[in-house]
């Protein structure tokens, strides 16, 4: 029999309160339970990327954590941050240099990349490309994505060299 | 690719994780950053009666400077170590070696404590403790004990802990002036486990090398010091005609098995690779 915990958290910027399994995982508790599927599901053992979202703050394995690890966090999915705005230069990059075809492991990557945004660093190719090593995509080639990734870096930095506001 | 089910605490005090622990009979297993332990839940290679969930015990994490020994806390996260400054100016190898690590969500949840506790043949952290000869600090409702790396990694994902056991945190020496370290990885894509690596440390004396460590790692079934190899070195010179004879003597010390990386032979050339590299890398390092 499984055993069920309560938990509260905050889901993209609102409360929720569920009854979960305990050895649910957190996207299967966001697909199943509320209805979002943005979070996909790949490999379920932490080697595609495809599940990333955000907890506190920071990208995280939605495979590889359990609904109930969640109590009392802050998770943000793909849904989210289309919402928010926080990265709509970088969507329309991904759909201006074609950085997706099927779109399974889109809402992963752009996770992924929105950490390496949010750094507000200047990266090259390579160091673009070893941030991304977790997020596998079996159709672009890559190139793609880190044509657009590159792209929405640059842009945002010269507009915070110009604003002074540090990339954000 | 789901877990089985399991019964689940979440203690908020080392006493009452120990205490869920003692009373286990071996039974519980505990759940750090999860990024190796959920895995092994869906694929059912563990099936714990009891997870505990220590990611709310405060007093694990955290990482603090006392006199010449940085001391980690076995829940601090991979993240806030690269984000350390005592770590970038005192524990320069471990600095090297975390971007090697993984991806970055992996290095956002997983522990130096987990890495540490599973002890993966292959993995950076385990043969970065015993370059440095860290001791691991284990506590049990009995009371702390101190075990040295050289005695802690016993086999294949096997260490000294006991099951009613957390290793609560890890104490490294600080680097001191005139030592310098090296690290080196074959991996077949950024952050994926090592096919072969080397991490060392050395005194450098008038343009000499003593005190040479280097632990070779995804050489062997855990994290072994390369000691005839180094000794080698400290006899022949740095020359890399020196290294590469020195290498020569590598298995003396590890013995790599065949396996998915490649046979015997073939690892065993790559383990000749790295610890050249990461010795070179250590020189390097000293001509500023
Ligand atoms: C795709 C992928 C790639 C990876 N690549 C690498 C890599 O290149 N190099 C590398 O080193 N690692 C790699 N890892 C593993 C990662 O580093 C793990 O984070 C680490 O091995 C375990 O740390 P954790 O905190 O996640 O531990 P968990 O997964 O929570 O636990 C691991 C084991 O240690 C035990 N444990 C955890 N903490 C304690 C404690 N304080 N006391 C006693 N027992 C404890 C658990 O019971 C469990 O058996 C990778 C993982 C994934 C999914
Ligand atoms: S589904 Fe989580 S990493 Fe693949
Ligand atoms: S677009 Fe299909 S997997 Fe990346």
């Amino acid at each position: 029999m499984d055993e069920f915990v309560d938990i509260s958290l905050t889901l993209n910027g609102r409360p929720v309160r569920r009854r979960v399994p305990v050895r649910q995982h957190l996207v299967d508790f966001l697909r199943t339970e509320l209805g979002l599927t943005g979070s996909h599901v790949g490999c379920e053992h932490g080697v595609c990327g495809a599940c990333t979202l955000r907890v506190d703050g920071r990208a995280a394995r939605g495979c590889l954590m359990l609904a109930v690890q969640a109590d009392g966090c802050s998770v943000e999915t793909i849904e989210g941050l289309t919402e928010s705005g926080e990265i709509a230069d970088l969507q329309e990059a991904f759909v201006a240099r074609n950085a997706l075809q099927c779109g399974f492991c889109t809402p992963g990557v752009l996770i992924t990349a929105a950490e390496l945004l949010g750094r507000g660093q200047p990266m090259d190719r390579a160091a673009i490309r070893a941030f991304m090593s977790g997020n596998y995509c079996r159709c672009t080639g890559y190139q793609a994505i880190v044509d657009a990734i590159e792209a929405t870096l640059r842009a945002r930095l010269e507009r915070a060299a110009s604003t002074g506001d540090g990339g954000r | 690719m789901k877990a089985p089910s399991f019964r689940y605490v979440r203690p908020t005090s080392l006493e009452e994780a120990l205490d869920v622990l003692a009373q286990a009979d071996g039974q519980a297993q505990i759940l750090a950053g999860g990024q190796s332990l959920m895995p092994m839940l869906a694929m059912r290679i563990a099936a714990p009666e009891i997870l505990v969930d220590i990611n709310r015990i405060p007093e694990l994490a955290g990482i603090t400077l006392e006199n010449d020994l940085v001391r980690i806390g076995a829940l601090t996260r991979y993240v806030e170590l690269e984000k350390s400054s005592v770590v970038a100016e005192h524990l320069p190898l471990i600095a090297r070696a975390l971007p090697h690590v993984a991806h970055v969500a992996i290095r956002n949840r997983g522990t130096i404590g987990g890495s540490l506790s599973l002890a993966d043949p292959a993995a950076e952290m385990p043969a970065c403790a015993l370059a440095l000869g860290a001791e691991i600090e284990l506590v049990s409702k009995s009371g702390v004990r101190s075990v040295g790396a050289e005695d802690y990694f016993l086999g294949l994902y096997e260490t000294a802990r006991q099951p009613d056991e957390i290793l609560a945190a890890v104490r490294f020496p600080a680097a001191r002036s005139g030592s310098a370290c090296g690290f080196y990885e074959l991996s077949r894509r950024h952050g994926d486990f090592a096919l072969a690596g080397a991490a060392c440390t050395a005194r450098v004396e008038g343009g000499a090398l003593k005190d040479l460590r280097v632990a070779m790692f995804g050489c062997d079934d855990r994290p072994v010091l390369a000691k005839k190899a180094a000794a080698e070195v400290e006899r022949r010179g740095t020359s890399p005609e020196a290294l590469a004879a020195a290498a020569e003597v590598l298995a003396e010390d590890v013995a790599p098995t065949d396996n998915v990386n490649g046979d015997a032979e073939t690892r065993l050339h790559y383990a000749k690779v790295v610890f050249r590299r990461a010795v070179a890398m250590l020189l390097e390092s000293t001509r500023g």
